[in-house]
């Protein structure tokens, strides 16, 4: 237990922690407790766009345990979202229609019965297992192979990207089975609740809340061990650690499967909130996507990640809306300008700009 | 085994090694032997295959043909060649790169908290406690590396020497009975040269050390047994004088480095 709390015994960690729980309860308060009418009041359709920011901040820190502390570059972490949403998804879609019975999507598809692998998926709890257990399994097969045969940098990236890119153009396919380009949609319960309720929006909210300050702690958890100066090891000199009786290939797929999980149930939370799951979460883009996420708040920090999310995710919706043309214009350009004058992102020049005020050197 | 080396107390031995890449002999049956302590400088002309032979013995690359054997304390021998690179360390071989590889974003401290031999699987790392042993152990190396006070400092901070230095220290951190130290004295002062030429002459007996150089002058300091390397083969061994003035020796490698 005491070392469960080592990664909060510094004060600014305690802090950090604590803030962040705050003003998740805050904007759930918001929502409750102040009514419609006050200028305070944070509206339903909001409390779900930032439920799904949430999600996208726990995708950002999976990503950022691979690039960000292992040097491992991922571009197929939104296969991993997807997966663990597809699995999720799977169950969501069996509570549209009576016990037995085919949903909508597949009797378009000329199913009359329902393929017998679905039926596990009626208990919610084998729904969540199969979100950790598809994606994590996916990626200990890519990563056993890949690692073993030393595959690294840039190759490494660019395999991850045709993998995601080749599962979405299987699950684009009707015949896969998983409602081809259309998806799943129209979702309507989960756990007995209706999921077109304000109440399944805070309840939601509040699970993805939870998820991010678990994953947060996780994380720190690991960065106090000696399991994650290993990792950074292997991110600065990986020959040198290798050289000295680790095995670098156990420890990357060990990184590799956990933040697949951690991937798939973002993806599993953010598919209810949404209200649509498609294949083209799976498209190179979207991989694309997260990385700027995590360059823009900041790699290799604990916090840049969640900012980074939420951040590009609350611009891209503001903007797609007031100006829709120039979206990927900014997009390229905020992409550009952190790479060439923040390369540590929003996390890492504030660090900068504070220790330069306290006068303190900061490693390069 | 070679009937010379029958009665001596050997911790490695490559027999018959050959290597190609692309056509090209970067190891040509190659003998080579080690013995218990003993402190041996390898030299050599670019390409004569000193970084292949470091690979081979540690398991980056595999010989073609060959063998090359650790023989433990207990009279058990092991084949290298079959062994990944972390294997190849926990046997108690430990390597120095050519440029210094230290982990810049990590202490001093850690850095040879991570070199120490412990376990070091997955799970050992999550759940790992750092002891009194080990906190001594680590500072014994601070000092003898003369780290001792920038022990908080990150890696990446250091001089080039003390890189280096740090480097070498985490090889000591880990308890080996060989060391393969590449190049230790590349881009050092002369004064820093020195201080690792007497640093390696002080681990002589402790451990066997072996050291491939380029630094004539380097040589001379730390030489005792010399085996000279010329286009994947040993060409002579002995001492510094009998190497340096084998006129083959000269003609390969003193010669063309006096003349050009």
């Amino acid at each position: 237990m005491i070392a469960a709390l080592k990664p909060f015994e510094a004060k600014s960690e305690r802090i950090t922690f604590l803030s962040m729980l705050a003003v998740l309860v805050v904007m759930l308060l918001l929502n409750t407790m102040v009514g419609e009418g006050s200028a305070l009041h944070l509206p339903a359709y909001t409390l779900g766009n930032w439920g799904k920011y949430l999600c996208y901040a726990v995708l950002a820190m999976s990503l950022n345990m691979l690039w960000g502390y292992t040097g491992l570059l991922c571009l197929g972490q939104c296969l991993f979202f997807a997966l663990g949403g597809y699995a999720f998804g799977m169950h969501l879609m069996l509570m549209t229609v009576d016990y037995g019975k085919v949903p909508e999507f597949m009797q378009f598809m000329g199913y009359h019965e329902l393929p017998g692998y679905w039926y596990p998926f009626y208990n919610p709890f084998v729904a969540i297992l199969a979100v950790m257990l598809v994606p994590g399994l996916v990626a200990f097969i890519f990563g056993f192979l890949a690692f073993r045969s030393r595959i690294k940098g840039v190759y490494f990236s660019i395999l991850t990207q045709a993998l995601t890119y080749a599962a979405a153009i299987l699950f684009f396919r009707n015949e896969t089975g998983f409602g081809g380009n259309n998806g799943f949609t129209n979702f309507k319960y989960l756990f007995g609740g209706d999921l077109r309720t304000i109440d399944a929006t805070r309840w939601l909210f509040a699970a993805s809340g939870i998820l991010l300050l678990l994953v947060y702690w996780i994380i720190a958890w690991l960065l106090t061990t000696k399991f994650g100066k290993v990792q950074l090891a292997i991110r600065d000199s990986e020959n040198r650690i290798r050289f000295s009786g680790y095995s670098t290939t156990h420890f990357k797929l060990f990184v590799f499967v956990l933040s697949a999980i951690v991937a798939g149930l973002a993806g599993a939370l953010y598919v209810p909130q949404a209200g649509i799951l498609n294949p083209s979460l799976m498209e190179p883009k979207i991989g694309l996507d997260i990385v700027v996420w995590v360059a823009v708040g900041g790699r290799g920090t604990k916090l840049g990640p969640i900012i980074g999310a939420v951040l590009v995710s609350a611009l891209k919706s503001y903007t797609t809306s007031a100006y829709p043309d120039y979206w990927l214009i900014i997009l390229g350009g905020l992409f550009v300008f952190v790479v060439l004058f923040m390369p540590d992102g929003i996390v890492g020049l504030t660090k900068k700009t504070w220790a330069k005020y306290r006068k303190k050197e900061v490693p390069a | 085994m070679n009937p010379l080396y029958r009665d001596t107390n050997l911790v490695l031995s490559a027999e018959g090694v050959h290597r190609s890449f692309d056509g090209f002999k970067a190891i040509n049956d190659l003998n080579f032997y080690l013995s218990e302590g003993e402190l041996r400088t390898v030299i050599g002309p670019n390409g004569a295959g000193k970084s292949t032979f470091m690979d081979i013995i540690t398991g980056r690359t595999r010989p073609d043909e060959g063998t090359v054997k650790f023989h433990e304390s207990d009279g058990h021998d092991i084949d290298l060649t079959k062994l990944p690179e972390y294997k190849v360390n926990r046997l108690g071989i430990a390597r120095k790169f050519q440029t210094p590889s230290v982990y810049n974003q990590h202490s001093v401290f850690d850095n040879l908290l991570l070199s120490l031999n412990r376990p070091r699987g997955v799970m050992k790392g999550l759940f790992y406690k750092m002891t009194k042993d080990d906190r001594e152990e680590i500072e014994e190396v601070l000092e003898t590396i003369r780290l001792h006070d920038r022990r908080d400092e990150l890696a990446g901070f250091l001089s080039h020497g003390q890189k280096q230095w740090l480097e070498i220290g985490m090889l000591l951190a880990q308890k080996p009975r060989v060391l393969l130290v590449d190049e230790p004295a590349a881009g050092m002062s002369d004064e820093e040269t020195e201080r690792t030429g007497e640093l390696l002459l002080s681990l002589e007996g402790k451990h066997s050390v072996v050291v491939v150089e380029h630094d004539m002058e380097f040589v001379r300091q730390i030489a005792r047994r010399i085996t000279v390397l010329h286009q994947g083969h040993v060409l002579k061994e002995g001492s510094f004088d009998h190497v340096s003035n084998d006129p083959e020796v000269k003609e390969v490698y003193l010669g063309r480095q006096a003349h050009g």
